[in-house]
């Protein structure tokens, strides 16, 4: 599955500032401009396919497929947009999307976080065999069940449907969770349990009371990364979803309909529109979040 | 492992009589068994079936299914390709596999290792590179594969145009059906996709190294090289083998990218997409289970592998 569930890792990252070694103040005027030419030729190519699929989106359909290229459009043109939003091509996968990625987080939020409660803070035999099913199953090869899906779904008449993606994404979604949750619960200090314990309250509405709005961080990281990846995800959906109207985002993206007029051509202005719309949200939600998406993805077994 | 907290559970009596650390156990079971119950219908359940379904001749919605013991894995074994049963070209398509697999991962590791020693050092602009290094990253895979297929266009794409009034071509080349150049391509499409999250890994394998060994080493009057070299590096073994682990899984499961540039082209195959054409598109699930089977096992040879190197390593 290269939409990679991240990964927990076994890499604690305090982000630290304190003395590394300056390279960019080098003495040396060459070395320092070798050093900032480096960086802007990785900047180049890491932002490079992102403005062409701008660019492509703003020229007009009648130059979409002018030779020689033009690197700058002359004559912008946001029809693109629109017609990349009307007619259904884009709007409903949009909906189903947000539909299936928002279900998938809320599931995998409220069964992970219980489940992550138990093996951060609780004691009980069995924990640690449990720890290592969770952390093996984050590595679990979705292709290896799609068969059995596959024909468990179309016996329930859930081919087709969303409901088989907001099943199945659980599989990749909840044992991450519950991986980062636990990490996450384990720090917390435990003078605020001891507190609530002697104050009488019970394991449960320790949790729910205390630890659980105190985790609401580690909540927010997670879930953004749940979404994100049920938002991407894209070989269930291309296998389990057969028509148009049940498409999610990725799947629409790939089988936009070519059109009208020219039959087979792939219509690249409209395409080229419709990845610029599902990926400035996500851009977007990416550079808000950008500190404690870095820390959830790198953080993971950190104290395990 | 931190142990939990060890204060006097077990010494509070609690209302109904059960001692504090029996309620935390009842209550640990109970809040594990939404979760326990989804893994095991979603995950463990289908896969014995899969399992299963490989020593049969199962076919979606295609009437009765017989128990073939062993055949489906001989016809995998011999790279039976009988285009009347629909069998992929399996061991082309795993040769495939492990060259993608080989090539991406080398170049992510060592241009991700290189990005995350610039970026752990302080410049101007470090701030907004960390931030370009994400827009990759939050892509839909996809999607990006998507864009990058219309420039690698073979009439208007921007990478022949590009390469052409740089005089390093002189004819447009058709980048994705040329069997020269289209592995190459898709690795360029991964290399660009996955090298921020190698080096956001390796960045926060570096940032934990302390300072004062280097300053050490610099009274001693160690260069450059000999910093990274001697210290770096090893130092930063654990967070190396984690990602060289979860990238070399994810590359052998790769299946966005070359469904979306190649589909289902003869030879173009890897074992993701062969197994989920053999499924999907041919109905052929009992085929396609013995498949999985096989790919699950080359997996777990990978884990084992790479787990025994990196622990004799540390020993």
């Amino acid at each position: 599955m290269s939409t990679s569930v991240i990964p927990p890792t076994t890499i604690v990252a305090p982000p630290t500032k304190s003395g590394r070694p300056a390279r960019g103040q080098q003495r040396n005027p060459v070395l320092r401009g070798l050093f900032y030419l480096v960086i802007l030729v990785l900047a180049f190519y890491m932002l490079f396919p992102f403005y062409w699929a701008i660019r492509s989106a703003l020229v007009p359909e009648s130059a979409a497929g002018d030779t020689p290229v033009q690197y700058w459009p002359s004559n912008p043109t946001l029809s693109n947009f629109g017609d990349a939003l009307t007619g259904g091509i884009l709007k409903q996968p949009l909906i189903n999307s947000a539909i299936v990625a928002g279900s998938v987080t809320l599931l995998s939020l409220v069964i992970g976080a219980s489940a992550a409660y138990a093996l951060g803070r609780l004691r009980f035999r069995g924990r640690t065999i449990m720890m290592y099913a969770i952390l093996s199953m984050t590595i679990f090869p979705q292709i290896a069940i799609l068969g059995s899906l596959y024909t468990l779904f179309s016996k329930w008449g859930l081919i087709n449907s969303e409901w088989s993606l907001i099943i199945s994404y659980l599989i990749f979604t909840l044992p991450f969770t519950i991986w980062v949750l636990q990490s996450f619960f384990r720090t917390m200090p435990h003078e605020l349990e001891e507190s609530a314990y002697v104050d009488g309250a019970s394991p449960f509405r320790t949790f729910w009371s205390i630890m659980l709005p105190l985790a609401a961080p580690g909540l927010v990281t997670t879930g953004l990364l749940a979404f994100i990846n049920a938002w991407n995800e894209y070989l269930y959906a291309v296998s389990f979803l057969q028509t148009a109207d049940h498409f999610t985002v990725p799947v629409a993206i790939v089988e936009w309909p070519p059109s009208t007029g020219s039959q087979f051509a792939i219509p690249w202005d409209h395409v080229m529109a419709g990845t610029v719309i599902v990926t400035v949200p996500l851009i977007v939600l990416v550079l808000i979040f950008q500190r404690r998406l870095v820390a959830g993805l790198t953080a993971g077994a950190v104290k395990g | 492992m931190k142990k939990p907290s060890s204060f006097a559970a077990g010494t509070i009596i609690h209302r109904g009589g059960f001692t504090l650390q029996r309620r935390q156990v009842r209550l640990a079971w109970l809040m594990l068994v939404p979760a326990l119950a989804v893994l095991i219908f979603v995950a463990l359940y289908p896969l014995v079936q899969t399992v299963y379904s490989s020593f049969t001749d199962e076919q979606f919605l295609g009437g009765t299914t017989h128990v073939v013991g062993f055949a489906n894995y001989y016809n995998i074994f011999t790279n039976n390709t009988n285009t009347a049963a629909s069998y992929p070209d399996f061991a082309a398509a795993t040769i495939l596999t492990l060259k993608f697999t080989v090539w991406s991962v080398v170049i992510e590791f060592l241009l991700g290792l290189g990005i995350a020693l610039v970026l752990n050092s302080q410049f101007k602009g470090r701030g907004g590179m960390r931030a370009a290094m994400l827009v990759p990253w939050a892509i839909p895979t996809v999607v990006s594969a998507q864009m990058w297929k219309w420039m690698f266009n073979d009439i208007s794409g921007v990478v022949n145009d590009f390469l052409m009034r740089i005089h390093v071509l002189s004819a447009p080349q058709s980048w994705l059906a040329d069997p020269s150049t289209s592995l190459a391509a898709v690795v360029a499409v991964d290399v660009w996709k996955t090298t921020p999250f190698v080096a956001l890994l390796l960045l926060a394998g570096l940032q934990v190294i302390p300072t004062d060994i280097y300053e050490a080493a610099a009274v001693d009057g160690a260069t450059g090289f000999q910093k990274l070299w001697r210290i770096t590096l090893p130092l930063l073994r654990p967070a190396i083998a984690v990602t060289l682990i979860f990238r070399t899984l994810d590359a052998i499961r790769v299946f966005d990218i070359f469904n979306v540039f190649f589909g289902s082209t003869i030879g173009k195959l890897t074992m993701a997409t062969a197994i989920q054409n053999t499924i999907v598109s041919n109905n052929e699930v009992g085929y396609g289970a013995a498949l999985s089977v096989v790919m699950f096992v080359i997996i777990a040879i990978f884990v084992v592998v790479y787990t025994t190197v990196f622990k004799v390593e540390q020993q």
